[in-house]
């Protein structure tokens, strides 16, 4: 039997997370038998410190620190927050929106795990975590330009790497060898984005 | 390695001899390709600052850009020393935001693949961090075991590393009575060769000097700093996802969960080889259950799960549905989902996001080792320089899942 937690259990919770963070009930997301949290950036680290230290709640873990492009939405970073409350065998998503611009308050002071987790989403996302004590970038290579995770980043990337023989070094040059094909599977009947091809026509044609 | 010696010396002050040392990315004991750049007094450890991504190669970006059934491969690919449990995070991720049930079979032999994923796993720790101690026997030992281990890999899945053999709603292919009685008798036979090594390292007075009381974390430090799996079971946190949280059959299988008491690199192995022979127990039970249970190995619903070769002969829906899926692929449901399953290292999670396509708008990959290598600066203050060694072999770490 698979574990999970009843809806009716969600709710609760989520009733005791909107008392701990002084939230009203519309922050709060159930779907998927997972409860979610919509909070305003500004708050992030208060809400998270409740949420940790409430003792009907204990989130005394983050699991794990995230964020996600949606270009299309006037701040388009969203910043998600796992937490795992071992205590009470409970799970919570929060998600704070945040753009290019405003910096979201750095968590680790209440998580201290969060370092590397907000290191990561600032090199693959370029969100900015004000009050972090190391915001260096991570993943990418020394010198790296650009946010590799976001959706207006090329597959391919701007620069590729080889070893030159006359130089003896490597050398960084723009991308030339290799092309990112693309294949869209969609069926042109249902959700694809392009126009299908006119359907032949009998009327002034040779036919 | 490179040494650069910054010394200071006036006339009447002590000499002080701070070093700024380079370990890696390639030695032996980084475990794969790991930098980090060590600041010694003397032979102190004062700071350590792990440079990583040396083996990132953009996963989660690829899987952004590929049908669902096309991703799976990247998760073996992640933590290759037990791939098929990366596998199962996926897959759960698609099973339940598609609401996809899963026959008892499919459990069974998914539940039975992963422990063998976990002894591959803390087969290949233990012996190598043995051997980042000095040791050079056990990983010879041990790896003849991961060996037979992967035959069994290979006879169901067809690879011996990169299995690809779950998928959403199930397994690849049923297994044969022969291959399930060959892992029967494997873990018959398992526990004598355990012994063996255990009787090798376990009370070797080299091992015990250079890992009783290396890396101590306390309960609380393990909480904050997001430690899962063993890391967290060392410091004695009763805490293990396949009890606390079950999925699959878990929690119609008999075992226990060893807890460490001192937290150090010493107990961290003791509990890995603990669970490795309760590991054996549930492959045993898998083994027994499965002679027991026949019938589908992949749930019937053709929208997402491929029909059978032989039902694509007879049957013009289940070739419609074939072509479908290996052409366009399947469209999972908007919405997003955080599914973990506890791998070796610890919890391994996928966050999925799905925008209703029959691509993943965004697949985050929350890999255990991860946060336990952002520890290694604390865990290592005030070491001795040979402790990073043995410290960095009792975190678990595997560069594939911690650059993505």
């Amino acid at each position: 039997m698979e574990w999970r937690v009843a809806d009716e259990e969600l709710s609760r919770l989520g009733e005791a997370v909107a008392r701990a963070t002084g939230l009203d009930a519309e922050a709060l997301v159930l779907a998927h038998g997972e409860l979610g949290l919509n909070v305003p950036a500004a708050r992030i680290v208060e809400i998270l410190t409740a949420l940790r230290d409430a003792p009907e709640l204990r989130f005394t873990q983050l699991i794990d620190l995230t964020a996600a492009d949606y270009p299309q939405r006037a701040r388009r970073f969203e910043v998600v927050y796992h937490l795992l409350s071992m205590s009470k065998n409970r799970r919570l998503r929060v998600k704070a929106a945040a753009d290019e611009a405003t910096p979201v308050d750095s968590v680790v002071g209440v998580f201290p795990g969060a370092d590397w987790f907000e290191r990561e989403a600032f090199d693959m996302y370029g969100v900015f975590f004000a009050g972090h004590p190391d915001l260096r970038r991570l993943l990418t290579d020394y010198g790296f330009h650009g946010h590799p995770l976001r959706k207006d980043f090329p597959m391919t990337g701007y620069v590729e790497v080889r070893y030159d023989d006359t130089l003896k070094r490597v050398v960084y040059e723009p991308v030339k060898s290799v092309e990112f094909r693309s294949f869209d599977f969609l069926s042109p009947w249902e959700g694809a984005h392009y126009e299908a091809p006119p359907a032949p026509t009998t009327e002034g044609g040779a036919a | 390695m490179s040494i650069e010696a910054v010394q200071d010396v006036a006339a009447d002050e002590t000499p002080v001899r701070k070093f700024t040392l380079n370990f890696g990315p390639q030695h032996p004991a980084a475990h794969g390709v790991l930098r980090l750049i060590l600041e010694l007094d003397g032979e102190l450890v004062e700071r350590v600052d792990p440079h990583i991504g040396l083996l990132h190669r953009g996963t989660e970006k690829l899987i952004e850009a590929r049908p669902y059934t096309q991703d799976t491969p990247y998760f073996d690919r992640l933590d290759y020393v037990a791939p098929i449990n990366q596998e199962h995070a996926f897959v759960r991720a698609i099973e339940r935001l598609a609401g996809i049930e899963v026959p008892i079979r499919a459990q069974l032999i998914r539940v039975l693949y992963c422990e063998i994923g976990r002894i591959l796993n803390h087969l290949m720790n233990v012996t190598t961090q043995a051997m980042d101690v000095g040791a050079l026997t056990p990983p010879l030992w041990g790896f003849e075991e991961r060996e037979k281990l992967m035959v069994f890999y290979e006879r169901a899945s067809g690879a011996r590393l990169h299995a690809n053999y779950f998928r959403p709603g199930g397994v690849r292919q049923d297994l044969s009575e022969a291959l399930i009685e060959d892992i029967d008798r494997w873990a018959v036979a398992y526990p004598k060769t355990l012994d063996e090594i255990s009787a090798l390292v376990t009370e070797n007075r080299i091992f015990k000097q250079r890992n009783v009381d290396i890396g101590v974390v306390s309960k609380d430090e393990a909480v904050a700093w997001g430690f899962t799996g063993v890391m967290l079971r060392g410091s004695n946190v009763a805490w293990d996802l396949r009890r606390n949280q079950p999925y699959e059959c878990y929690d119609e299988m008999e075992f226990e969960i060893p807890l460490g008491v001192h937290g150090d690199c010493y107990d961290r192995y003791l509990c890995r080889m603990e669970e490795m022979r309760q590991s054996v127990r549930i492959i045993r039970q898998c083994c027994a259950r499965l002679k027991g249970t026949p019938g589908p190995v992949l749930a019937l619903d053709h929208k997402y799960t491929p029909p059978r070769r032989g039902e694509m002969k007879r049957s013009m829906e289940a070739l419609i549905h074939h072509f479908k899926l290996f052409s366009e692929g399947f469209h999972v449901p908007a919405g997003e989902v955080y599914s973990a399953v506890e791998a070796p290292k610890g919890e391994f999670g996928v966050y999925l996001v799905s925008d209703g396509t029959n691509k993943p708008y965004k697949c985050k990959i929350r890999a255990p080792s991860f946060p336990h290598l952002s520890a290694m600066d604390w865990m290592n203050r005030g070491h001795m320089l040979a402790d990073v060694s043995a410290i960095l072999g009792s975190l678990d770490i595997v560069f594939g899942e911690i650059d993505r």
